[in-house]
């Protein structure tokens, strides 16, 4: 059934079983809201010099948007700042190509469990709530560390 | 029909009536039938409006109340005589009562306008107040929000109960001798709610405040006749009614209408310009500047002439037997929870629902694999999940076409999204 390209096994494991959930400790939180559906995520984001020391969060949506927030916990965390933006820019990029892009070995390094939203990427309807934990952590970093965010941004793109 | 739906009375012949509309005949995803279930945000249109329009495009496309050529008068005469049909379907005392709009949204913003820029003793100031429900579709929210923003007046507004009706225990305090308009919604387009306009209307009176009712969610389903509901202004709209988009309908009391000043200004409304000032055209030109949605219009007779062939009341019963059966198997799947009257007295053909702890997108996402349409989100009545303590519900709504077997396997549809996310 073609729905099972949505709600792949991994993004159900997600959403019954989320990684790191609950507010935590943070240097910024935001509030994030999808109004067409209701979706909301409050995030917040602690950061060790540019590692990612901890990505916390509660929600309330449907399985995409919350399984999305867990996926993202899991890859991001411990991360370098740069090599967290170069992830999000990856995800950013699959999640907007209306289902057109296969992901490859390369992307699926990168993403791990989060390559199994490319099914996502072909319901308009539902690639905000994919993207709403995602927009909330650029949002939360942004405040967390100012400058510092666009200066890594712009030494990735240079690198 | 099978032995589960022996016993529902007042049922339409669904079979006949379902081939006016060709839509309903369509698979998706690999042959699924359509069930369309989302009936309280648009109807289907049947091949009689359709027909109506298209022989409108290839035969008297024109614009109207300009030219003297004979497409001119024709494209006008069918305009006008769709604002006969729209009066006579609800009982207006004249036709010129009759304002057409773009959608029920532009009718609400019309009468709050209206009201924001009038003389008195209708003008809406500091010193006065708006009263509004909180069960309004944001179209019926927003507009009083912006007046009350712009002038300073108070906007107060009903509570609901736990049962999903209006809390009026308090009416004297919230409709009082400083208030100049009451506008609420006649059914309720989230929890189906219908309310009761008789006692709202006589506290109005009473204090000589204004009533405006969204009636988006009755012209379709029921009779509706703006004299008996005693009320100022009565708003809907084309679209939930078979009939095109792009057309609504504001109905307004003559002297009212003569009273207050126009919104919009421009073509059609107008009796006189000169470059320092102008005149206006009597109702209801003054309330239509600019080229109208004529094609829309026409289009909206033909509904109205469709739905009279059938008869209100006969799909106002329909409509109640098929409510009633729903309201009953929804009651027997596990973890359904009604939103709104949990029963078919008073309420109409919408009836929203939360399923357990699982999001209404993943509802309607796996519903829509098994071809069934329905709505999920806040239906634009965002207050009113607040007040239940819930993100979203997922809503069913019924038409005239609508049949017991749609709600079986709306039924067996809930048991596969609970078995997938269970």
């Amino acid at each position: 059934m073609k729905l099972d390209s949505m709600y792949q096994d991994v993004i159900l494991d997600h959403y019954k079983h989320p990684h790191g959930r609950g507010l935590r400790d943070g240097d910024a939180e935001v509030h994030h809201v999808n109004p067409t559906c209701g979706d909301e995520i409050t995030l917040r984001v602690k950061y060790d010099g540019s590692r990612i020391e901890d990505v916390s969060y509660e929600g309330q949506g449907c399985s995409i948007s919350q399984a999305s927030a867990s996926v993202l916990n899991e890859l991001l965390v411990g991360k370098d700042l740069a090599e967290a933006q170069k992830i999000q820019g990856v995800f950013l990029e699959l999640m907007q190509s209306k289902g057109k892009l296969e992901p490859d070995d390369a992307m699926e390094e990168v993403l791990e469990d989060a390559v199994a939203f490319a099914g996502v990427s072909k319901y308009p309807a539902r690639v905000k709530c994919a993207l709403l934990s995602w927009m909330a952590w650029k949002d939360a970093t942004a405040q967390a560390l100012g400058a510092d965010v666009e200066a890594a941004e712009a030494e990735r793109k240079t690198a | 029909m099978t032995v589960a739906h022996q016993g529902l009375t007042g049922l339409l012949d669904t079979e006949a009536l379902r081939k006016d509309f060709p839509i309903l005949e369509r698979t998706l995803h690999d042959g699924k039938k359509l069930v369309y279930l989302d009936n309280a945000a648009t109807s289907q249109t049947p091949r009689q409006v359709i027909d109506v329009l298209s022989e409108y495009y290839e035969q008297h496309n024109a614009n109207v109340h300009r030219g003297v050529h004979v497409l001119a008068e024709e494209a006008t005469a069918l305009y006008e005589g769709a604002r006969d049909k729209v009066a006579e379907f609800i009982n207006a005392p004249s036709r010129d009562e009759v304002i057409f709009t773009k959608n029920a949204s532009e009718s609400l913003n019309l009468v709050a306008n209206m009201l924001g820029w009038a003389d008195e003793p209708y003008r809406v100031d500091h010193e006065t107040e708006i009263v509004i429900t909180e069960m309004e579709h944001h179209s019926n929210i927003v507009p009083w929000q912006l007046l009350s923003q712009r002038t300073g007046a108070k906007l107060k507004w009903f509570g609901l109960t736990d049962d999903g009706r209006l809390d009026l225990s308090n009416i004297d305090e919230v409709i009082t001798e400083k208030t100049k308009i009451v506008s609420f919604v006649l059914v309720s387009n989230i929890l189906g709610t219908v309310n009761p306009v008789e006692a709202i209307v006589r506290r109005a009176q009473e204090v000589g405040a204004l009533v405006l009712i969204d009636a988006s969610q009755a012209a379709p389903h029921m009779p509706l006749d703006v004299q008996a509901l005693q009320a100022d202004f009565v708003a809907f709209t084309g679209h939930k009614m078979c009939g095109p988009t792009g057309i609504g309908v504001l109905w307004g009391r003559q002297e009212l209408l003569e009273d207050l000043p126009p919104f919009l200004g421009g073509g059609e409304m107008i009796e006189t310009v000169s470059m320092h000032s102008s005149t206006y055209a009597p109702a209801p030109h003054k309330f239509e500047a600019g080229t109208p949605p004529v094609a829309q219009a026409v289009g909206l007779g033909a509904a109205v002439d469709y739905l009279t062939s059938i008869g209100m009341d006969k799909i106002a019963q329909h409509e109640h037997a098929i409510t009633e059966y729903a309201v009953k198997r929804f009651l027997e799947v596990p973890d359904l929870k009604i939103i709104g009257p949990a029963t078919a007295e008073e309420r109409g053909a919408a009836i929203s629902f939360t399923l357990g702890d699982i999001h209404p997108h993943d509802v309607g996402q796996v519903l829509d694999e098994q071809g069934i349409a329905v709505r999920v989100g806040h239906h634009c009545a965002r207050p009113v999940c607040l007040r239940y303590g819930i993100p979203a519900t997922t809503r069913a709504s019924f038409y005239l076409y609508s049949t017991p077997g749609e709600i079986d396997t709306l039924v067996e549809g809930l048991e596969h999204v609970r078995n997938f996310f269970g």
